[in-house]
């Protein structure tokens, strides 16, 4: 009984840390930006369609969460949010199904490796970034039957980009949480 | 029990979360594929929710960005050179119509398909955003059903496809791009009318479904064929960059004219109507008669060609030094007066006929492009000059001309053949 209401208190206390940390309006508002950078941007800049800020913020919130739950149910929002933005000849869910998996796989990683050291999250970042771009490649493939190329060097090189934008990003996240915290 | 029975709870309960969402939403992709529905809905929430504010950022980009660099880098030639660019993808929309109207013209009573024959409704759209899919190409433009929008329908450039409509929501769609792995097109080719589709879907644009005995030449046009329902026939495609034997087809590839990734300003076709394909010059360039002797004059003041081998850079030399000439100015000298360059210079009067049974004096590049304009770019792929209406070449009759122009979604019309083979029998 005893243990139980610890794990109530335990929870509770971790969904309180994670409304004072990243408030819902706050994660809200970076997911739209994010999702309206990936939509808007490539306009601006057109070489910039492998950027990934979307993914980033996933990983970020499961690395940042050893909670698995709030973090698979954040990268099914975000998405979702993808999704419903993507071309009318694919269905939603595609995006949502991806994310979801990184959100759980970047929140049990979280709990087994110190993801406080920049290095050992920008490696994380680069392999999630991969393990996102292949695992939607196989989708499309087996679950919507499109032949899609696959290019692995481009895939590498693209995760490349995306941790050296993750360096600066993560480290502005950080910074609004000590913010909070203060 | 009950703490034992919580903590196996709570070490799996992580994982039956994760599979029950990523259960429903297979369940849910299942449900859409299956069925063939786009789940609206959201797609109109989330566009709705974004579309607002990719047209603001638009037009503050648009604005500012404009304002600093027509009134602080460039004046105001940045605006005159968008007007000029508008103008130009006019005309030159234009020009392909008349071309080929012209080109039909040739072959049979050509008043009689200008009466019958309209050219395309189309709706101008401006380029708003892209698709979140890197891999997926799609764009979103900033007319909607409001604008008279509907699902299929061809968005076009003057220089060629772009794609189709593939949503469309109150004041946005969004548009496929023929880029897309999954978008096909029909083509036609321009010289052996041969029928292919065309596929970019492997980042590379290839025509299938062409038999190795048929002949494509490098740098034939592919005009879209209509047999796709989606755009309505005589659209220019792209000109082919290899075409060699393959296994089983021919490998043909094709560089695009539309450059439908980069376009800014597309037209929407509302009401398409076929038009034929352009015919071939390549024969009578072939026969064309050579070129007059130039004269001793334009010879010396200019020296540069005067004929089809003359580039842009060549012919505006000359005409500025023609004004130069008729204005009194003397170019590199000081004190003389600025010339005005908007005046068009007087044509010079005819030269001394050439002896008996000399070739017409005619420059070939002007006589034999009918519509073509000086003012595009050397650089941009443009659609072929068409078939001259000179009075050397008698005009030549053409069986499927006379017939009307049939509207989208109606069987193809046939390919012209020559008099002789479709003669009835």
């Amino acid at each position: 009984m005893n243990e139980s209401s610890d794990h109530l208190l335990r929870s509770r206390r971790s969904s309180e840390s994670l409304f004072s940390r990243f408030q819902v309006a706050g994660l809200v508002v970076l997911t739209l930006i994010a999702v309206i950078s990936k939509f808007y941007l490539p306009r601006l800049i057109p070489s910039a369609v492998w950027l990934e800020v979307p993914l980033l913020l996933v990983i970020y919130f499961g690395l940042m969460r050893p909670d698995p739950v709030p973090a698979l149910l954040f990268g099914a929002f975000v998405g979702i949010s993808e999704d419903s933005l993507s071309p009318a000849n694919l269905p939603i869910g595609m995006y949502g199904i991806t994310k979801t998996l990184v959100g759980y796989f970047a929140a049990s990683v979280s709990q087994r490796f110190n993801v406080g050291n920049s290095l050992i999250r920008l490696v994380l970042c680069f392999f999630f970034y991969c393990f996102h771009a292949f695992f939607y490649w196989v989708m499309r493939r087996a679950l919507l039957n499109q032949v899609v190329p696959f290019d692995t060097q481009l895939t590498l090189l693209h995760g490349a980009f995306n941790i050296a934008v993750a360096l600066p990003l993560y480290l502005i996240l950080d910074r609004m949480k000590l913010s909070d915290e203060h | 029990m009950e703490a034992a029975l919580f903590n196996r709870y709570r070490s799996y309960r992580s994982l039956i979360v994760l599979v029950v969402v990523v259960m429903a939403q297979v369940l849910y992709l299942a449900y859409q594929v299956r069925t063939g529905r786009d789940e609206r809905l959201i797609r109109v929430w989330a566009v709705s929710a974004v579309t607002p504010f990719s047209g603001i950022f638009e037009a503050i980009r648009h604005n500012t960005v404009g304002f600093l660099k027509d009134y602080f880098l460039l004046l105001d030639v940045r605006e005159q050179n968008r007007k000029l660019k508008s103008d130009n993808d006019k005309l030159k929309m234009e020009n392909v119509f008349f071309r080929n109207q012209l080109s039909t013209a040739e072959h049979a009573r050509a008043l009689t398909l200008f009466q019958a024959k309209t050219p395309s409704k189309t709706v101008a759209a401006r380029v708003i955003g892209d698709s979140t899919v890197s891999t997926a190409k799609a764009v979103f433009i900033d007319r909607g059903s409001t604008s008279n929008i509907e699902k299929g329908m061809a968005v076009v450039t003057p220089d060629g496809i772009v794609g189709k409509v593939s949503a469309v929501y109150p004041l946005s769609a969004q548009v496929l791009l023929v880029t897309d792995s999954t978008f096909k097109v029909g083509v036609e080719s321009q010289k052996g009318h041969i029928h292919g589709t065309l596929d970019c879907g492997s980042g590379r644009c290839v025509v299938e479904q062409i038999q190795n005995e048929e002949e494509v030449g490098i740098g034939e046009w592919f005009y879209t064929s209509g047999e796709d329902r989606i755009f309505p026939r005589g659209f220019p495609v792209g000109t082919v960059i290899s075409s060699q034997p393959g296994n089983g087809m021919k490998d043909v590839r094709l560089n695009l004219s539309g450059a439908p990734g980069g376009a800014e300003e597309v037209l929407v076709v509302l009401d398409g109507v076929h038009q034929p394909i352009p015919a071939s010059v390549a024969a009578e360039e072939k026969m064309a008669p050579p070129l007059p002797p130039p004269t001793p004059d334009s010879k010396e003041s200019t020296g540069v060609l005067n004929g089809p081998g003359q580039t842009e850079a060549d012919k505006t030399l000359q005409k500025y030094q023609q004004l130069g000439k008729e204005q009194d100015h003397v170019y590199g000298a000081m004190y003389s007066n600025m010339p005005n360059f908007a005046a068009k210079p007087v044509p010079k009067p005819p030269v001394a006929a050439p002896p008996v049974g000399a070739p017409s004096p005619a420059p070939l590049g002007s006589a034999t492009t009918l519509g073509a304009r000086n003012t595009e770019s050397p650089t941009t792929v443009k659609p072929p000059a068409v078939k001259p209406l000179t009075s050397t070449h008698a005009p030549v009759l053409h069986p499927g001309a006379a017939k009307p122009v049939l509207p989208l979604g109606s069987p193809r019309a046939t390919t012209p053949k020559p008099p002789a083979t479709t003669e009835p029998q």
